[in-house]
């Protein structure tokens, strides 16, 4: 299947999505003006791949900063990833967080929540 | 300004406009229709001024949150409004503030009276919850909350008040018959 990769500006993230060499990550800024059609291709590109995933999925989202917009979609992102999971496929997310950053490192708390599959926080220093 | 005595008036006015700006410590105003452009413009040009004055980085990154969601919340919802009055409509002020304590972002745009009790009872139940209350409330809203046309997720007053850990501020003036002028002010302490 064709990756995807969408270099990431000041207020879109950086997207990678690469079946073959099983490079995932969603990194940066995202507050596009219209999340719907930006994280569109994301979640088409997750639905086909949940066909036929990889033997080991493991998602990296290393955001500096997302709005409430974004959050939603992430979420749904996440629910995809859950249901990869839920297939008996062995998934992993990895939520990276600037160290100093409290908030980030919650939101990543709060989806593991609310999703049902490994999850693993990850601080790094800025 | 067709004379002098105009012009003059006209600048004594834009003086004293200065001095009220200095009097109330504001460092950004607008008045206009709130686009894309004009938040990615305003965000990154008030977080430069932050960083050029050192301040600690969750302060910026709260700032900077609270300014997305107040300037997302005029571009979306500004133009909800029935209004035959072109004067308001999709249009608002935004103004940031900066004191010794902390900063304020406070939004101004007209809404129509008929969602005035939705707001306010919105802004008192999330003004009376708990840090614990508000996280429930975003998952819950995240998870069962639909994205409006306008790409809103209904987060936005929910995310400052956990940001910032203060009550939201707000007032409705009355504009017409049918409209209103609502305000809304979030403060974010210096002292994090």
């Amino acid at each position: 299947m064709e990756n995807i990769k969408i270099q990431g500006t000041e207020d879109t993230p950086k997207v990678i999505l690469d079946k073959d060499n099983e490079i995932m990550e969603i990194s940066g800024r995202s507050l596009p003006e219209d999340v719907a059609s930006f994280y569109d291709p994301v979640l088409t590109w997750l639905e086909e791949y949940s066909q036929n995933p990889n033997k080991k999925t493991i998602f990296n989202f290393k955001l500096v900063y997302f709005n409430t917009a974004s959050s939603k979609l992430l979420l749904d992102i996440l629910m995809k990833l859950e249901e990869i999971h839920e297939a008996g496929n062995d998934v992993l997310i990895r939520w990276h967080f600037p160290e100093d950053d409290e908030d980030m490192e919650e939101a990543g708390e709060e989806y593991a929540d609310i999703v049902d599959v490994p999850f693993e926080q990850v601080s790094y220093s800025l | 300004m067709d004379n002098k005595k105009d012009v003059k008036g006209f600048l004594e006015f834009v003086y004293e406009f200065y001095k009220s700006m200095k009097a109330h410590e504001i460092t950004l105003v607008y008045e206009g229709e709130i686009t894309h452009q004009i938040t990615k413009a305003f965000t990154s040009l008030t977080e430069s001024n932050m960083a050029k004055e050192d301040e600690p980085g969750a302060v910026q990154r709260k700032v900077f949150h609270v300014m997305v969601e107040c300037l997302q919340n005029i571009s979306k919802h500004a133009d909800d409004f029935t209004s035959s009055d072109f004067l308001f409509s999709g249009r608002g002020i935004f103004l940031v503030s900066k004191g010794d304590n902390e900063y304020s972002v406070t939004t101004g745009n007209a809404v129509d009276n008929d969602r005035i009790e939705e707001l306010t009872t919105m802004l008192e139940t999330i003004n009376k919850m708990d840090k614990d209350e508000l996280k429930g409330l975003y998952k819950r809203q995240m998870k069962e909350g639909r994205l409006s046309d306008k790409g809103g997720a209904g987060l936005g007053f929910i995310d400052i008040k956990r940001k910032t850990g203060k009550e939201l501020e707000y007032h409705f003036l009355p504009i017409s018959n049918d409209t209103s002028f609502f305000l809304l002010t979030s403060t974010i302490s210096r002292d994090d």
